[in-house]
């Protein structure tokens, strides 16, 4: 294998099993959204508490005073809210129940953060396809996808709020905005796991990919350091299409600084 | 005299043959023996780490929280029996009806060859294709009855809500109709094996049809029918396609049936393409335990099943 | 016919409220006659619908390329799942050489060698066990045996499961088929000199060929089929196959991977692959059949 890609960033101690070294490079950006299936109710708004509560089994009605008090202007029905979630482990749950950890004590002491975890409500679906499915397949379910998912499959999203109490909906320039506003360390290694910023959408995360730090194989090392000069450039113009987020230009220079220094 | 005695070489060349032959055979047979013992320590060896961590609170507690490294298989016995003994509920009269039609003779031959054609093609249809036709057609029907039972009957726990599509109840559904062949089959076998002596006798002394096969045919063959719900419980027990894509796989204990469940073998199917460590471990423990209760049923149906054939053997 | 003992009790009968029993009795009899063949023909709806179902989502699809393209990607249109049938058949294929020589070789020792042997006790309720065995549990034997041995999932491994799941059918039908040679044939082989060897080879084997051949295809038919053993010793794949030692599309995997996805064509396709499938089986089941009626 010469190199792999991640949603979730290796570990210290995972890179450390690594002989020759890794180089964490990040090569795109993507957000992941509460998708629903309410129509006529577009755009609903759901508070930092309501967003861990859905997931914690405590918010069940799609009319609970809570969701009504941040949607003053919508008639709720009296409707269950069934909810989705990944059956099998991925990126997108560890971001995901990375936030819900982040802004909810209790979430992080019932469920925690991890690639698959055990949800105390709900339905599994396999993949983004899978909780994609389920959601289009009954009125009044909730999940968690990928942005590119929801808007492919035209499902509703909600606008979450963020830490500095707004709510943000999702889109490619929320995202951005979210992904200038950071700060990168050395090793690129950085989860906004709950960003400030006033109109930050707050879950959003890198993919990356992963490199060794040395190839013995000058031809190999030259092939691959172009695909990931022509990712990082030209590259980009591809992700808004697929839905991901194009990587601000300071987070594009320093990932060309961390792929020089590969050999 | 050199002819004889090269026969008798050129026959004892042949026994190098058969003798190798033999040898040949009985090693298959060994094969098919020890393979049930290799399977089961393969298992055993795996589940280990799993066994010696967790011991017997595997079976008792409810938690599988991978990321915590805690595992408990509770929700998924709970589920596999649940889900199996609701399909026998549903199944049984289909099953015993089918029985009763096809050993008797209401209406013309062809129409029982129908009857027994259909039957065969349920069991040929794979258990994908199943889990396929169920999201389309019977999670919308069971849907659309649970929401009707939450708001009519939400009051007793076996149907609160909220009703979702993939549920304990779709996939009772859908196991029903795939162990029907089962049961059908062995207690058609069991209403043909009563003797027709006990039969015409019955009617002879005045008894309609059904007086006959309620006081005298059914009881006898009611050991065969027994063993044809055992097995088609084991059966529904190891079931795992249909189930896994239509059960909801959660691993949460509820008394709704109108709740996503989750059965042992959708946990495997779910989980081991992607378990690591001691999630692997766990996933052979929950592989021994489904072996150990599959056996469990069978060898129980297989036990009514050569009792009854004992006992009939007499009567003819 | 249905009572005729009811009705001539009657006629022999002057008690008028014994007539109305009669009746009574008789109403009974065909409202519970009503009521069995009601509840059979009930369980012809959910195969009406299956088949209605398979031909109307699947045939639209069903083409040539449907055989000769790799499975289109999420939201692409086109496309088809060669790969998988290959896959599919090449892993029933390893199934079958293992189990087919192993079963049967089994079958002829506890028939013909020693069947009142503990060796050959032992064979026929293994076998009956291993029938009972859940098939995820083949697949679970196959994980640990090659896929965690090797490092990766693969043909051989899947292979291996369906051969596990086909074995005590090949045994159990091969006994049967064994057990229906007349043992005049033997004698008559013994009686002209043959060794026991020849015996089998000559008279025994040709005369349950057919027998044999029906309990094969049988397997073959549920191996065809199963998913359970498959998703996590084979795999799927989206590509061509180079070789038998790396993850192997298969038609039910395919099915099982697309039935789930928000995108009509690749549940399309699923109906599509569902519709090969279910032909393929019934084809191999009838064939069974044939082969078995034609000897009897």
């Amino acid at each position: 294998m010469d190199f792999g890609a991640s949603d979730a960033a290796m570990s210290d101690e995972e890179i450390a099993k690594v002989p020759s070294g890794v180089v964490m490079i990040p090569a795109t950006a993507g957000e992941i959204v509460f998708a629903y299936n309410l129509p006529g109710f577009p755009g609903i708004k759901l508070a930092r508490e309501v967003m861990a509560g859905i997931y914690l089994g405590t918010v069940t009605k799609w009319n609970d005073p809570a969701i009504v008090k941040a949607n003053p202007d919508l008639k709720l029905p009296n409707l269950a809210i069934q909810v989705a979630y990944r059956s099998d482990g991925s990126g997108t749950t560890y971001v995901f129940t990375q936030h819900l950890s982040a802004i909810s004590a209790k979430f992080d002491d019932e469920v925690g953060t991890d690639k698959s975890v055990t949800f105390p409500v709900g339905v599994g679906g396999k993949g983004n396809e899978g909780v994609t499915a389920l959601i289009k397949q009954s009125v009044g379910t909730v999940g968690y996808v990928e942005y590119g998912y929801a808007k492919d499959n035209g499902l509703l999203m909600a606008s979450l709020q963020n830490k500095s109490g707004n709510f943000v909906a999702p889109d490619i320039a929320s995202a951005r905005e979210t992904l200038s506003n950071l700060e990168l360390p050395t090793n690129l290694r950085i989860w906004p796991v709950d960003p400030e910023g006033a109109s930050d959408y707050p879950i959003v995360s890198f993919t990356w990919l992963l490199l060794y730090k040395k190839y013995p194989n000058a031809e190999k090392l030259k092939a691959l350091k172009e695909f990931v000069n022509w990712s990082l450039a030209d590259g980009q113009s591809f992700s808004e299409s697929l839905g991901y987020v194009p990587l601000p230009a300071p987070v594009v220079e320093k990932a060309k600084a961390a792929l020089s220094t590969i050999e | 005299m050199p002819a004889p005695q090269r026969d008798i070489i050129s026959q004892s060349g042949y026994r190098a043959g058969p003798d190798l032959f033999k040898i040949l055979c009985q090693g298959a047979a060994l094969v098919t023996v020890l393979l049930l013992g290799w399977i089961i320590y393969e298992i055993v060896e795996s589940a280990w780490p799993s066994i010696q961590k967790f011991g017997l609170d595997f079976i008792t507690t409810s938690a599988w929280v991978p990321n915590r490294e805690r595992f408990g298989v509770l929700p998924f016995i709970m589920g596999t029996l649940a889900s199996s003994l609701l399909a026998i509920l549903f199944a049984f009269p289909l099953g015993v009806s089918i029985a009763i039609f096809l050993s008797e003779n209401f209406l013309s031959p062809s129409i029982r060859q129908t009857m027994r054609f259909v039957v065969e093609m349920l069991a040929a249809i794979p258990s994908v294709v199943y889990g396929l036709w169920g999201i389309f057609i019977i999670i919308p029907i069971v849907k659309a009855f649970g929401d009707w039972a939450v708001a009519s009957l939400g009051g007793f726990p076996l149907f609160s809500g909220p009703a979702y599509g993939n549920s304990l109840l779709t996939a009772s559904v859908v196991l029903a109709i795939m162990i029907l062949p089962t049961i059908t089959a062995i207690s058609r076998n069991a209403l043909a094996a009563v003797p027709k002596t006990l039969r015409e006798g019955t009617y002879a002394l005045g008894a309609t049809r059904w007086e006959a096969i309620f006081s005298v045919i059914l009881p006898t063959a009611a050991p065969g029918i027994v063993a044809a719900t055992i097995l088609g419980l084991g059966r529904a027990m190891g079931e795992t396609m249909a189930v896994a894509m239509l059960i909801g796989n959660s691993s949460r204990l509820s008394w709704s049936v109108l709740s996503p469940s989750g059965t042992l073998a959708g946990l495997l199917a779910n989980q081991f393409g992607e378990a690591q460590g001691l999630q692997v471990n766990s996933l052979m423990y929950a592989a021994l335990i489904l072996i150990a209760i599959t056996l469990f049923v069978n060898l129980i149906g297989e036990a009514v099943l050569r009792h009854t054939q004992k006992a009939t053997a007499g009567i003819r | 016919m249905d009572s005729i003992a009811s009705y001539s009790l009657g006629f022999f009968n002057n008690d008028p409220s014994e007539n109305t029993k009669v009746i009574a009795r008789s109403l009974k009899n065909r409202i519970l006659s009503g009521i069995c063949i009601a509840l059979s023909l009930l369980t012809m709806v959910p195969l009406i619908s299956i088949i209605f179902l398979l031909l109307k989502k699947g045939l639209p699809l069903l083409g040539l390329n449907i055989f000769t393209e790799l499975p289109p990607a999420a939201g692409m249109a086109g496309g088809g799942f060669g790969n998988a049938i290959i896959g599919t058949l090449a892993m029933v294929g390893i199934g079958l050489a293992i189990s087919g020589p192993a079963g049967i070789l089994s079958a002829i020792y506890i028939n013909e060698y020693s069947p009142a042997s503990r060796l050959a006790q032992a064979v026929r309720m293994v076998a009956k066990l291993l029938t009972g065995i859940p098939s995820i549990i083949c697949g679970v034997f196959a994980f640990a045996v090659v896929v965690m041995a090797t490092g990766t999932f693969s043909a051989y491994a899947g292979g291996l499961a369906l051969a596990v799941l086909m074995l005590p059918t090949i045994i159990l039908t091969s006994e049967q088929a064994l057990m229906g040679v007349q043992s005049a044939y033997r004698e008559a082989a013994y009686g002209l000199g043959a060794t026991r060897f020849q015996a089998i080879a000559r008279v025994v084997l040709p005369d349950a060929f057919p027998a044999i051949m029906t309990g094969v295809m049988l397997a073959v038919a549920r191996a065809a089929g199963e998913t359970a053993p498959l998703i996590f010793t084979a795999l799927f794949s989206q590509f061509w196959a180079k070789s038998l030692n790396e993850p192997t599309a298969s038609l039910s995997v395919l099915i099982y991977n697309f039935s789930t996805v928000p995108f009509p064509h690749q549940i399309a396709m699923a109906w599509t692959a569902s519709l090969v499938l279910v032909a393929f089986v019934t084809l191999a089941n009838i064939t069974a059949q044939t082969i078995f009626s034609r000897r009897h």
